[in-house]
């Protein structure tokens, strides 16, 4: 139970973030009405993705000095966790780009920078799964996943603001503290991203020990 | 082909992207070769003779030449076949250089990494794809400018982002490759 406080933690402020994200007050504004509250579960996904995949990063950067198997684990399932928080992320982006923009999928830079930003990891999975060496694929796609991350910096945070974006924050529009003058939206917006994250991390500790057995088992066997 | 265009019949935001398209394809076909043509033997040679550091950046250097020679050759024959409606030379010259070498750093070390895999060729294009792409849509942009006949200041913004992007690929090549070149 020691340290399972975190894990509690993570629970109770997904659960404040659902519960006073559909219930609290909201600034009422044209266009965006009650979409408004897409904050408390679209812009969290980000967080999560871009915090996942720089800790798949560090791992990576980790590996190279220290050719420990483990760190290679860890960078793999850090960057899927970061992929599931990136399709999450396109996703609840299109429910809200439906009822504010009027489409799906307009084509906006925004939107398609963060599809490209997804290929970026779907192509380290297809380069991890075209090796076969285990010493060899742990290296090279550690050094790919380096190699790619700055890039996606600059597609997710440098680009868009080059452009114009319909996108909140972009292109000269206002981000979400314009519009939160009383900054009610930020009593849940920071519990929900800090949740978020976490449920992010326990995630991957999950799925990091699940693969940390399987290899026992492997060479048990 | 030539005379029907001549008309008039390609505008030119169809003109910049096909002549992206073509700059695009040419790099990754030239540079995939600068790893996987070389024999084994070669290789074991100059990881013997050379550091990895010194490779990696005289790679980068020849690709960069080669690149610039190809895509200035492209743009020569290019303009001459399909017309030329760029306005501002002096920065889509620019653009044209920053532009290939930018590409030519990226898939070197692309190359490198894809050189070890068993599909080389396919797996190339799948892993320089979207880590070109940042850079294409940077291009594609101060293109269009030069195409307009903006003056180069009103692209300040986007070369200096080209430029940073350059020197970050060239760090982070000449930083990462002797963990690869160890293999």
């Amino acid at each position: 139970m020691k340290k399972a406080w975190w894990k509690i933690l993570t629970a109770a402020l997904l659960l404040y973030t659902v519960i006073g994200g559909l219930i609290f007050d909201v600034p009422r504004l044209n266009i965006l009405n009650e979409t408004i509250r897409a904050l408390h579960f679209h812009v969290p996904m980000w967080f999560g993705m871009i915090i996942m995949l720089l800790t798949s990063v560090i791992y990576s950067i980790k590996y190279l000095k220290s050719g420990d198997y483990n760190h290679d684990i860890k960078s793999v399932e850090f960057a899927n966790t970061g992929i599931v928080f990136g399709l999450l992320g396109i996703v609840t982006g299109m429910v809200w780009a439906q009822f504010t923009w009027g489409e799906w999928w307009s084509g906006d830079p925004k939107q398609n920078a963060a599809a490209i930003g997804m290929l970026i990891y779907m192509a380290f999975m297809v380069l991890r799964g075209s090796l076969e060496d285990e010493q060899q694929r742990a290296r090279i796609s550690a050094v790919y996943n380096i190699f790619a991350f700055p890039s996606l910096v600059v597609l997710l945070f440098i680009l868009p603001r080059l452009t114009d974006s319909l996108h909140p924050g972009n292109g000269g529009n206002p981000g979400f503290n314009a519009y939160d003058l009383d900054s009610n939206l930020r009593l849940v917006f920071y519990p929900a991203v800090i949740g978020w994250a976490l449920l992010g991390l326990w995630l991957t500790t999950l799925k990091i020990r699940y693969r940390k057995l399987q290899e026992k088992l492997f060479i048990d066997s | 082909m030539s005379f029907r265009l001549k008309g008039n019949l390609i505008n030119p935001i169809t003109w910049n992207a096909l002549f992206w398209i073509i700059i695009v394809f040419t790099a990754i076909n030239s540079i995939s070769k600068s790893f996987n043509q070389e024999r084994e033997g070669r290789q074991l040679y100059y990881y013997l003779i050379a550091n990895p550091q010194a490779i990696i950046l005289s790679k980068i250097i020849y690709n960069s030449g080669l690149m610039l020679l190809l895509s200035l050759i492209g743009y020569w024959v290019y303009g001459l076949i399909m017309n030329n409606p760029v306005e501002n030379h002096w920065l889509f010259l620019i653009n044209l250089c920053l532009a290939s070498t930018g590409f030519a750093s990226t898939l070197t070390l692309i190359s490198a990494i894809a050189s070890k895999a068993n599909n080389s060729g396919a797996l190339m294009a799948v892993l320089s794809f979207p880590v070109m792409l940042p850079m294409l849509l940077i291009v594609i942009k101060i293109s269009k400018n030069a195409m307009d006949g903006l003056s180069t200041s009103t692209s300040m913004d986007e070369i200096l982002t080209l430029v940073a992007i350059n020197m970050i690929v060239v760090t982070v090549s000449y930083l990462l490759f002797p963990y690869l070149w160890r293999s």
